[in-house]
């Protein structure tokens, strides 16, 4: 396997503008007689389906809920990055680039996160087309807020909805573009497998999830924008249906998969009540522009926080990091957050909590303000624990909320499979160790409605595609062992629900490989992960049968796939001795605690080829190059 | 707490349908509705049942997957709120809860709770966009909105698409969710083309798709969990009317050249 | 006329239809309210009301009198094709379904309309007609020779199932427009957006005023004041 980026030469705010001139293009009326398969309908696969369809190619879209409106995309809640500059604050494409690539820690590819910074700008320039309603001011013009690790006001917002709101304005491109007839759209659809012919994505296996009838489906080309596997710890911010498994199908038919150990722990999440809990939710980090976070100075402090005057309250993101403060970027507030709660000042039941205290804002704006500004997530706050935060200040605790690590992708994003791309938080390539808020919607954007759509063209274009007909050998091939492995797991007849082993598997990821991660505690967990694995093959029960919609059926196949995943990620986090991002090695930190990263050694992306279930998978490296972006400690004091 | 469910258990689309009878025991106040039914499930499960089938996904009241009738109430008891953020704390110890499915002739079940909702998807398909291909639109800043009209916009726009609309109207209409895609767009400058034969097409579709009329009962404003307002009926009714008093016959003519 | 075969055929067409005949029959009601509580100026004025009706102004009255049977016609059918619909629309209904904050009168204009119906049926066959004459007063004339409906009118109510009916009837009436008055305008779309869209003032006065406007006829016959 080798790892071709495929960067453009020359400076790297004309590369991606060289690309575009170099790129092969497919004449308009030849357009019509390719089929690309859009696996995925968040904001990067919906984007990617609706803009390849208007510029003629044949898009078959698939979705496993029952919309292509119900993709995860839609729970993002704070905003969307631009590198406007309407506020007047300094902003620049420059910066913007520069921002992602230090609170990526150094660790992403900078030509791609210049071309998104660079697209950034006409994705609110598209949206605003589309009719989302971004917020505005009274002068008409769009409001900015800011957001973690910047220091400029450059996200663009709709309430706490913006994820919502631009995945309905993809969605209703998406469904304008199915009533033309250039998208047929395939909801409760699952992919379960790769077809590879001669070497290149040619199609997918799918199941029906309503009436579990499992057929191929041919194309051209295939993309993924199938998300993020933070579900893998069970507990995260992801909806209960997001999964890895067209990315791992995809990985174990060849494509490489990059950092699978970059993970996100987002600071402020509504921390877990009890064993029933079944997700955690998010309240949005915009609530760090006017809450201040601090715990009690003193260990097993259980007064009510009114209680406790001010002189005896820690507000330790002040006091860290100066500069940057409540706004320190998400994997240094979510640490922070575990070294108060680990010295037993934590808040809250089970004292794994901190106060975000809304207080002084409400002196300061008046209550009024602060429900114009955080009204819906602080309603969302109370249903869920009954606590009024107008009054009582919030308790948060960090959560799973998004994975950078994801399939590999060159600059085109194409996987290391010829055809298969990969856009969105399912490919590795923007956020380096790190994502900064508000970005994830810039990245999902960019892909799908500015990139795909060129790259594919490219692909196309300078590849002679032989037709492939459904009885090929690999097609058949491909069938048989999905209906295979559907047929292994309804035959197990153990006696544990397929929940209690993604609890268990969730559990011990949290334990070994969530936020502070232990060379000891890695090997520990890649003896324990194999061992459940083998138990979740004997020992499952799944009641009914293949042939109708089954739930327990559809999860089982997600978590057979977690297992697999789980371990490449403990391999990789144990590779990496190093601290970076989302990435914290505990004998890999300065003595006041930050992270430590290695760049002579692993200044790479680690890109895992798979060699089977259990087998050690093969590491390649693609060096990472900063000609513009200085290696530099990210400090936020 | 502990409570008693019937819970409307269907095989199939065309499988005659029962309620049966389950116990939730030790439920705790702090689950939502549904962790409380995953616990169920889990029970079923292990006696080797078939687990209750609903839909869901997001579980943070956004993606509006989940939805059903709890005592006769679409999404339960709580206002303004879906069914994965209604917790048990608004039920009480020994309370009895018949837990049905929505319920229209548009909406089929397809399983247990779960229903088929792409009506909506087919209601949007027939006009619930602006037509702009990606591209090189002007700088978002070009044509200032008022923060009065984006406010309304929004609020429209906030419809997650859930079906409690339909489910709650003792007619089975759709009004609501068409009507608040008709003002999203149509309160907009960019949706202004478009926006008497948006409304023209939304709901002819609407109608096709054998949804009830509006009586203006107000139930369905009532079930939103986004509070969407039944101002927007009259908004789209008023839309409506002037389109069909001005429609013209569209022709290919003047068009391509 | 496409035009309006496209506003038949559709849901929001037929509500507008009824919208629109509703307010012409909400229009005819107040008026019509007005030529009854002339009642309580006495005999003289009220059989002159009724003659002016039957003489001078019979044309504008019968041009009236088919807007109106038109409306009549087109309402009813509307909310029987409307309500066929509803039906088809829920096959299998619920086994619990808690009405949250739709109104009663809301909940009744089916039914209570339907009981409206019969009443126009028989108000029409009573005092216009004459076919059902309970009081056997019909055809009396007055001390001027016109025809007596002065005494009609207070002959019928003094009959106490005659009055109950009325009565029932125009709490019906009052209900049908409380819900009636205020989605009309709603389904036309020229209402203001409001903060509470469910609050409806005007109606409520409309609906008070006409249910007072008529009751006080037969309430007055009972209590003597019309004798």
């Amino acid at each position: 396997m080798e790892l071709k980026s495929r960067v453009p030469d020359g400076p790297v705010a004309e590369k991606w503008d060289k690309r575009k001139f170099d790129m092969k293009l497919v004449n308009p009326a030849n357009k019509r007689k390719y089929t690309v398969i859009v696996v995925g309908s968040g904001l990067a696969g919906a984007s990617a389906a609706a803009s390849m369809s208007e510029l003629g190619y044949n898009v078959k879209n698939f979705c496993f809920q029952d919309s292509p409106r119900r993709a995860h995309s839609i729970a993002a809640q704070g905003g969307i990055n631009a590198a406007k500059n309407y506020p007047n604050d300094g902003d620049s494409i420059w910066r913007l680039f520069y921002d992602t690539v230090k609170g990526g820690d150094f660790r992403s590819r900078e030509a791609n996160v210049y071309r998104l910074a660079q697209v950034s700008v006409q994705i609110i320039d598209q949206c605003v087309a589309q009719g989302v309603p971004f917020a505005r001011e009274y002068g008409g013009l769009l409001a900015n807020r800011s957001f973690g690790g910047a220091q400029v006001s450059r996200t663009f917002y709709a309430r706490g909805q913006t994820g919502q709101q631009l995945l309905l304005g993809a969605y209703q491109a998406l469904e304008k573009e199915i009533a033309k007839g250039g998208v047929k759209m395939y909801p409760r659809t699952e992919m379960l497998d790769l077809i590879v012919v001669d070497g290149r994505a040619r199609g997918i296996v799918v199941r029906d999830l309503v009436t579990g009838k499992i057929e191929s489906h041919l194309a051209d080309a295939v993309v993924l924008g199938t998300g993020g596997y933070g579900n893998v710890f069970y507990l995260s911010t992801n909806a209960k249906g997001s999964n890895v498994t067209a990315a791992w199908r995809a990985h174990k038919r060849g494509a490489a998969f990059a950092n699978p150990c970059y993970t996100q722990i987002h600071p402020t999440c509504i921390p877990v009540s009890g064993d029933h809990q079944s997700k955690l939710t998010l309240m949005s980090e915009s609530l760090r522009n006017d809450g201040r976070v601090w715990v009690p100075k003193k260990a097993g402090d259980t007064r009510a926080p009114n209680q406790i005057p001010d002189a005896e309250r820690d507000y330790y993101l002040e006091r860290k990091y100066p500069s940057f403060g409540n706004l320190s970027p998400r994997d240094i507030a979510s640490r922070a957050a575990k070294e108060v709660c680990d010295e037993g000042r934590g808040v809250g039941p089970g004292g794994r909590g901190v106060y975000l205290d809304f207080a002084d804002a409400i002196r300061r704006l008046g209550k009024d303000k602060i429900a114009e500004r955080y009204g819906n997530l602080f309603e969302m706050y109370e249903r869920i624990t009954a606590e009024n935060p107008y009054e009582v200040p919030m308790r948060i605790y960090p959560a799973v909320h998004y994975t950078m690590g994801g399939l590999w992708v060159d600059y085109n994003l194409m996987s290391t499979i010829p055809g298969l791309h990969v856009i969105g938080e399912a490919n590795f390539s923007d956020h380096g160790a790190n994502r900064l808020g508000a970005s994830a919607l810039m990245q999902g954007l960019a892909d799908g409605y500015f990139v795909i759509p060129l790259t594919i063209g490219d692909y196309l274009g300078s590849n002679k595609l032989e037709p492939v007909s459904a009885d090929h050998p690999e097609v058949r091939a491909a069938e048989a062992a999905v209906v295979e492995r559907t047929k292994r797991l309804l035959s197990i007849n153990g006696k544990r629900s397929v929940t209690s082993f993604h609890r268990e598997l969730g559990k011990l990821m949290w334990e070994y490989c969530g936020m502070a991660r232990t060379a000891d505690g890695l090997k520990h967990a890649l003896q324990e992960i194999p061992k459940l694995r083998e138990e979740f093959w004997q020992n499952l029960t799944i009641p009914g049968t293949g042939q109708e919609l089954n739930q327990s059926l559809e999860h089982a196949g997600r978590v057979a796939d977690f297992f697999e995943l789980a371990e490449l990620m403990c391999i990789d986090a144990l590779h990496r001795e190093e601290s970076c991002g989302g990435h914290f090695r505990v004998e890999h930190q300065t003595p006041d605690g930050e992270a430590k990263r290695n760049d002579e050694q692993f200044a790479y992306v680690a890109a895992w080829e798979y060699k089977g279930v259990g087998e050690p998978p093969v590491l390649h490296k693609e060096p990472l190059e900063f000609e513009n972006v200085h290696l530099a400690t990210r400090s936020y004091k | 707490m502990n409570l008693i469910l019937h819970v409307w258990r269907q095989a199939g689309a065309n499988a005659a349908g029962r309620f049966e009878r389950y116990e939730a025991r030790d439920v705790s106040a702090d689950m939502s509705f549904l962790e409380m039914l995953d616990v169920v499930n889990e029970g079923l499960i292990a006696n080797g049942q078939e687990p209750i089938a609903f839909d869901h996904d997001c579980r943070e009241g956004i993606c509006g997957m989940c939805g059903m009738m709890i005592n006769g109430t679409a999404h339960g008891p709580m206002k303004m709120t879906t069914t994965c953020q209604l917790h048990m704390r608004s039920f009480k110890d020994g309370d009895e809860l018949w837990i049905e499915p929505w319920r229209a002739r548009a909406f089929q079940v397809v399983k247990d709770l779960v229903v088929d909702r792409s009506a909506f998807d087919r209601i949007i398909q027939a006009g619930g966009f602006v037509s702009v291909n990606t591209g090189a639109p002007q700088d978002a800043n070009a044509i200032p909105i008022s923060k009065q009209v984006a406010d309304d916009a929004m609020d429209a726009a906030a419809c997650i698409g859930c079906g409690a609309c339909v489910a709650a109207c003792p007619n089975g209409s759709a009004s609501l969710f068409t009507a608040a895609k008709v003002s999203h767009l149509g309160l907009l400058p960019q949706g202004q083309p478009e926006r008497y034969r948006r409304a023209l097409k939304m709901v002819a579709q609407m109608d096709l798709e054998d949804f009830g009329h509006c009586t203006l009962f107000g139930e369905c404003q009532e079930a939103c969990p986004k509070g969407i307002s039944i101002d927007f009926i009259a908004r789209m009714n008023h839309d409506y009317l002037r389109a069909v008093a001005t429609q013209r016959e569209e022709t290919a003519a003047g068009g391509t050249g | 006329m496409s035009w309006f075969v496209n506003l038949y055929r559709s849901t929001i067409g037929k509500k507008i239809i009824m919208a629109v005949t509703g307010l012409i029959g909400i229009g005819f009601v107040l008026v019509h309210m007005l030529g009854n509580l002339q009642v309580f100026i006495g005999q003289d004025k009220f059989d002159a009301y009724a003659a002016m009706l039957h003489g001078p102004l019979a044309e504008v009255v019968w041009g009236l009198r088919i807007v109106l049977i038109v409306a009549v016609v087109l309402h009813v059918l509307m909310a029987w094709q409307l309500t066929q619909r509803a039906r088809a629309a829920r096959p299998v209904d619920y086994r619990m379904r808690e009405p949250q904050v739709s109104t009663w009168a809301s909940r009744t204009m089916r039914w209570g309309g339907v009981l409206l119906l019969v009443f126009i049926v028989f108000h029409i066959l009573h005092f216009t007609v004459g076919v059902i004459d309970p009081a056997h007063a019909f055809h009396e004339t007055d001390a001027l020779g016109r025809h007596d409906i002065y005494g009609d009118v207070v002959a019928s109510f003094r009959i106490w199932w005659v009055s109950a009916f009325y009565i029932v009837a125009m709490i019906f009436l009052g209900l049908h427009l409380f819900h009636g008055a205020w989605s009309s305008l709603r389904t036309l779309g020229v209402a203001h957006p409001s903060a509470h869209p469910l609050k409806r003032r005007i109606s409520a006065a409309i609906a008070i005023i006409v249910w007072l406007g008529f009751t006080l006829v037969p309430l007055g016959v009972i209590a003597g004041i019309v004798h």
